[in-house]
């Protein structure tokens, strides 16, 4: 018989965080944690991860997880309550509200997080059984845009590149994607390209990201304006008799129109260089090194894709790659970054409102294929409605029950305030999430299901590049967690679809998924993954990163796609559309002069319910911050590290400033990450224009616009807790995980005076509190002690003083501190590298024993008068020279020893 | 040839006075030293120690009486100067002798105040000012458990201590409301009181003596309150007062102590007055620094230098094993100063420092004291404090570190 494995094998799975979509290998350590390693044998990574990636095992804690389903009684308390009756109550009031108000008042609002499976179920119970089109998911807000270009283009939602073209492409072109920090491995591979191949990097974005710094050539393109700059391109391919006149006459359409319309926008270099206010020579340079490089990739990101005219941006990239025909050959073609680790998946089964399942549309003859093979008892009709417009038929009333599933739409969908409104006015709000809190449960939950996290949860992701990946479970399901898919199933069983909802395991939910994409396709689908629909549950389990088309019976050769020249149009042709005049829709005016850009920083993800929980991604930025112009700055009356109001139409933030020469003039940027959960007044959210793009619905998320102002705060400071702090509402707070706890940075108005008060009550009543008190100067530290155990402690000082919080984090994150530490804790700063004199002997003079003992090592002092002499201990009142004679002899004896 | 130096007295003052000089102008005077102790001049600090049996008897002799004779000095230890003839120049001794001098410095220290209260004189009511009242103590302690002593300053808790640690059940009586109040805050003060009593010392505040009870010897203290505090040996350390006698029938000006200018002179030409007998500006100081301060500038100006003594500022240490305590300047903080108050009661530490003007003038430390000095010279330098305010309170190393590098140097 085999004994045990000490150490449990790797588990082989995928990152959940962006679209790159890295193979990881998790270790579990048996302690509910587990070592992570990039896995060497993805073909999406090669073993790299980045920075979040990497600190995936310190998110795996349950201390923010919700455990059990829980029911709001009428009283208006959670309760914890069982599967059963969860499910039921959750299968009631759809079925109830469908009853009284049919299928349109009930909607599912979904996420990228999700696996396909997951997403799968829930499409199918929405749009087969329940009737009505209202799925929609946050990857509305991420790669809408992108769809809907392609669909209009391609006529079908393909991806026509592959990872590797980035390693063989000669010029990569990146549009509003801070690669750098967003895309991280994939970043670092077209960097690799750049040093070992000489591949040259343009990167265009009103913005000077961390991508820019190795860039061949930055083009602060003014927001919204890439459509003119890539109109600008397609003329200049015109003039110059760069097109491939072949290409464009065999597989496409629409040149005509393209080009007049282009002309219209930019009709030469000046006209583009002024339009997008970049240097004419800097136009001149993108156009020849465009025109000359046959092997051009040109990626874009949220930069293009959350915008009122995201699609006509989408089109414009996609016209300069038809037009060259550089599309679906090694090293060049229009490539889609996605934000999410299975936006792709949820493309693929018809997650999104605008979508059918399976690549499928609201078409009849798609309605009728998918509802036959379904066997759908109620087939919805047409599309449903897309996150912005959801919410606002929730805020209407119209829609009166949704699931919300592993997102957290009160943070982060545009005009967040007006969201979290809307979801109070529900009559029935059910959320499956691994979090117990966040702005979405608090806003009105009624029913609260604990799904299945990263780690426990077992299914398929697909990234950017199309390739299907399996995420697969390291660790248990903690307390009564379930799979997303499961829980759906067992609503919709409860529902009465019994037949239609036999899954018994995610394998099952794939094949049938993987069937529907081969279902009566013949290749009329982009989308066929029908050689995996046989896989049997060893197969699903074992089953290594593999790209799609995966069409059964074909040899799997080509990853590309278009280079034939097929398209998925009814003839066969690429769509080459004319855009629109680009402008951003709402004009900047004298109540709202800027413009507001949101992003994503390096290390954290989304509203931070994963990256949050570690401390290492929380020390890079852990405050919320606004990033403005100097120019802008000084006529606002802002000073870089002060803070600031911005409002818009819809809501208001205070935010730290960051004044970065980055920055476009008349262009602020804030990141999207913080929620009420992690900062008092932090949800950028709320501040942004519910403005959307016709054709995908993708909200214009870095357009607002919007005014800042300065909010002064006299004093600064931060609390280090064991346990999570609520602190007085009127402090500017800001929270950040840390090793052993929670941290708190915080501005105030409250007079250092007030905080003493305060804080004898922080840490509890046992702890022994150890105090510095400077009222003239403004400062006020304290340190809670418990059985000599650094418990917490409160730091509040001058503003334009404050301290930084590390070497007191470090202690509190030691656990252990010695006398010398515990005397400069409150000091704020590291006692590394002071000596540390040891108790006193000579009182007189405050010498140390481990000083006199030094000198005595050092040869320096021999007897009680050397000693005197060389430090003045004993020389004074003498009562020391009784003690200073037996460190001699004990020296004496220490030596000879 | 020599000039003629008496020196009367032969304690810490006399001891530096004459290594100082030595230093400046050996030979230039012929010293003698006239001592009223049986013993070789010791250092009275360490009282308290010897009575704790933490050193012994002679590891508090300050020299040997080889370097005494090496630096060309005359000891007559055991003898008593009873008259001082000015004009004349000439000390007379008890044993009738007379030592003519051109130059004179009295350093006669001072010696405790005995209260008057009924019952001072029975037996088992003592002082602690020098070698003999601690062999008499240590007798007593042979035969006797109880004592009491009068006075929670830094001489009767020293005392206190010193009995405790000879084995005695101990009670501290202090007529004021908080211990050393004149070196420490109210906080310092609740913090020392704290550690005194985890040593096994009792501490009454506010406790005026009215009388010593007792028919053959002491028994018990009484208070003016009613209580009755056992006690069947009872130190005295209310308090000193110059040992001033001499000067005064010598007709030189007396206030609470031989009055002196600033080179230590007092109104006769080539008669002097150092350490604790000496009154300067006003103040007599009853703490052994500024009498070395004192001999310095003597010295200085014996040798023909100029020297001025300006008044020291005061910096007090609490020789109580295991419990550190260290005041300076204005410790409490006069109105319109600030305070930077830094404390940890799980450490036993607690810091004060008072700032005027952006300058460091008074601090108070209770368990880490190692800093003192530093605060010291700061407050003697008046030196701007503001680089560093942030910081001060942590001590010179992490402060300094903080500064700019050539602030720093």
């Amino acid at each position: 018989m085999n004994a045990p494995a000490q150490h449990p094998p790797a588990v082989r799975t995928t990152c959940p965080y962006c679209g790159v979509g890295c193979g990881v290998l998790a270790k579990p350590d048996g302690h509910g944690g587990a070592v992570i390693a990039g896995d060497p044998d993805h073909p999406s990574n090669f073993g790299r991860l980045c920075s979040k990636g990497s600190a995936l095992g310190e998110t795996l804690g349950l201390g923010t997880r919700l455990l059990h389903p829980m029911l709001r009684q009428s009283d208006g308390t959670m309760v914890r309550a069982g599967w059963d009756q969860a499910l039921n109550a959750v299968a009631d009031g759809f079925a109830k509200t469908i009853t009284q108000h049919g299928p349109d008042s009930v909607a599912f609002y979904l996420s990228g997080q999700l696996l396909t499976e997951d997403y799968y179920v829930a499409n199918k119970l929405m749009k087969g059984f329940i009737g009505s089109g209202n799925v929609d998911t946050n990857s509305r807000l991420c790669m809408a845009s992108s769809v809907a270009g392609h669909r209009r283009a391609f006529g079908a939602d393909t991806v026509p590149g592959t990872y590797a073209d980035l390693d063989e492409a000669d010029l990569i072109i990146l549009v509003g994607s801070n690669a750098a920090w967003c895309h991280p491995v994939l970043y670092q591979r077209m960097i690799a390209n750049k040093r070992a191949r000489g591949a040259k990097l343009i990167v265009i974005d009103p913005r000077r990201t961390a991508t820019a710094e190795d860039a061949d050539l930055f083009l602060p393109v003014a927001p919204g304006m890439d459509t003119a700059l890539f109109c600008g391109l397609l003329v200049h391919l015109a003039d110059t008799l760069a097109m491939d006149y072949e290409y464009i006459d065999a597989h496409t359409t629409g040149l005509p129109e393209a080009l007049a319309r282009a002309r219209e926008i930019a009709p030469d270099v000046m006209a583009t260089a002024i339009a997008t206010g970049l240097a004419p020579a800097d136009v001149v340079r993108f156009f020849a090194l465009f025109t000359a490089t046959a092997k051009t990739v040109t990626c874009f990101s949220q930069g293009v894709n959350q915008s009122a005219q995201g699609t006509d941006k989408v089109t414009t990239i996609i016209n300069c790659h038809l037009a060259t025909g550089r599309i679906g050959r090694s090293g060049a073609g229009p490539f889609s970054l996605t934000g999410q680790p299975n936006a792709m998946g949820g493309r693929e089964v018809g997650g999104l409102a605008n979508q059918l399942a399976a690549h499928m549309n609201f078409t009849p003859g798609d309605i009728d294929r998918v509802g036959r093979f379904w066997n759908a008892s109620r087939m919805a009709q047409r599309e449903g409605l897309k996150a912005v417009q959801m919410f606002d038929a929730v805020h209407r009333g119209e829609i009166k029950a949704l699931w919300v599933m592993a997102t957290n739409p009160a943070v982060s969908l545009p005009r967040a305030g007006f969201v979290r409104d809307a979801l109070a006015k529900l009559d029935f709000l059910v959320i499956s999430d691994n979090v117990v809190s966040n702005d979405t449960v608090k806003a009105n939950a009624h029913i609260l299901l604990p799904a299945a996290a990263w780690g426990e949860k077992d299914g398929i992701v697909t990234n950017s590049e199309r390739r299907i990946s399996r995420q697969r479970p390291f660790l248990g399901l903690p307390g009564e967690a379930k799979p997303d898919w499961w829980i759906v199933t067992q609503v919709a069983r409860r529902m009465g679809f019994t037949e239609a909802f036999k899954f018994d395991s995610a394998a099952d939910v794939f094949r049938e998924h993987a069937e529907l994409s081969a279902f009566e396709n013949n290749g009329a689908r982009d989308f066929d993954i029908g050689a995996l629909a046989a896989l049997d549950d060893g197969e699903f389990n074992a089953l290594d990163p593999v790209q799609w088309p995966a069409r059964a019976g074909a040899p799997k050769a080509d990853t590309r796609f278009f280079a034939d020249g097929k398209f998925f149009t009814p003839d066969g042709k690429a769509r080459m559309v004319a855009p629109e005049m680009p402008r951003p829709q709402a004009d900047v005016s004298n109540d709202f002069p800027l413009r507001l850009n949101t992003g994503r920083i390096r290390d954290q993800w989304h509203t931070m319910t994963r990256s949050g929980l570690s401390p290492r991604l929380g020390a890079h930025l852990p405050e919320p911050f606004v990033e403005v112009h100097a120019d802008d700055a000084q006529r606002a009356g802002l000073h870089h590290g002060g803070f600031a109001r911005v409002n818009s139409p819809y809501g208001s933030c205070v935010l730290k400033v960051v004044v970065s020469d980055g920055q476009l003039r008349g262009s602020l940027f804030a990141p999207i990450h913080w929620s009420d959960e992690t900062a008092s007044s932090a949800r950028v959210g709320e501040l942004v224009t519910p403005a959307t793009d016709p054709f995908s619905g993708q909200p214009e998320s870095k357009a607002t616009q919007v005014a800042i102002a300065p909010v002064a705060f006299q004093y600064r400071g931060f609390v280090l807790s064991r346990a999570r702090l609520a602190l007085p509402a009127e402090t500017w707070w800001a929270r950040a995980t840390i090793n052993g706890g929670e941290g708190l940075l915080l501005a105030t108005n409250d007079a250092p005076a007030l905080w003493r008060e305060r804080a004898a009550a922080l840490f509890g009543a046992q702890a022994e509190i150890a105090e510095y008190v400077d009222e003239p100067r403004g400062s006020y530290r304290m340190a809670a002690f418990i059985d000599g155990r650094l418990v917490g402690c409160l730091f509040v000082g001058p503003a334009e003083a404050a301290l930084q919080w590390d070497a007191v984090k470090l202690l509190f994150e030691s656990e252990h501190m010695g006398e010398a530490q515990r005397r400069a804790v409150l000091s704020g700063k590291s006692t590394d590298g002071l000596a540390d004199p040891g108790p006193v002997v000579c009182a007189c003079f405050g010498v140390g024993l481990n000083v006199i003992r030094a000198a005595i090592a050092d040869g320096v002092a021999a007897n009680v008068e050397e000693i005197g002499k060389a430090l003045r201990a004993g020389t004074n009142c003498g009562s020391c020279l009784p003690e200073l004679k037996r460190i001699v002899a004990n020296g004496r004896i220490a030596q000879t020893a | 040839m020599s000039e003629p130096l008496v020196i009367i007295g032969n304690g810490m003052a006399t001891m530096r006075l004459v290594e100082e000089l030595s230093q400046r102008a050996l030979g230039r005077y012929a010293i003698a030293v006239i001592g009223e102790e049986p013993r070789l001049a010791y250092n009275r600090v360490l009282l308290s120690s010897v009575l704790a049996r933490e050193v012994s008897r002679n590891d508090i002799e300050l020299k040997s009486e080889q370097w005494w004779r090496a630096h060309g000095v005359t000891l007559m230890y055991g003898q008593r100067a009873t008259a001082i003839d000015a004009d004349i120049r000439r000390v007379k001794l008890a044993n009738g002798a007379t030592l003519p001098f051109t130059k004179l410095v009295l350093a006669t220290g001072s010696r405790a105040i005995r209260l008057n209260v009924p019952g001072m004189d029975l037996p088992g009511v003592m002082t602690f000012r020098d070698l003999t009242d601690v062999a008499s103590i240590e007798k007593a302690a042979e035969t006797h458990r109880k004592a009491v002593v009068i006075g929670g300053g830094l001489l009767g808790l020293e005392a206190a201590y010193g009995l405790a640690k000879a084995g005695m059940k101990v009670s501290v009586i202090h007529l004021m409301d908080r211990l050393m109040e004149r070196q420490l805050d109210a906080r310092g003060s609740a913090m020392l009181k704290a550690a005194v009593e985890a040593k096994g010392i009792a501490v009454h505040l506010n406790a005026e003596t009215a009388a010593i009870k007792g028919h053959h010897r002491a028994e018990a203290v009484t208070l003016k309150d009613g209580r009755d505090i056992a006690a069947d040996l009872v130190v005295v350390a209310a308090g000193i007062r110059a040992n001033a006698d001499l000067a005064q029938s010598a007709g030189l000006e007396v206030g609470r102590g031989i009055v002196v200018d600033d080179r230590m002179q007092t109104g006769k030409a080539g008669i002097y007055a150092i350490g604790e007998c000496a009154e300067h500006r006003g103040i007599c100081y009853g703490l052994v620094e500024p009498a070395y301060e004192q001999a310095r500038v003597l010295a200085s100006h014996l040798c023909g230098r100029q020297a001025h003594y300006d008044g020291s500022v005061l910096a007090t240490n609490l020789k109580v094993s295991g419990v550190s305590v260290f005041s300076a300047g204005d410790f409490v903080g006069a109105p319109g100063t600030e305070q930077i108050v830094l404390s940890d009661p799980g450490l036993g530490s607690y810091k004060k420092l008072v700032i005027a003007n952006g300058k460091l003038v008074g601090a108070v430390l209770f368990g880490d004291t190692a800093d003192g000095l530093w605060y010291l010279e700061l407050i003697r330098s008046c030196v701007s404090i503001a680089a560093i305010r942030d910081d001060l309170v942590f001590g010179r190393a992490l402060a300094e570190r903080s500064l700019p590098k050539e602030l720093a140097a």
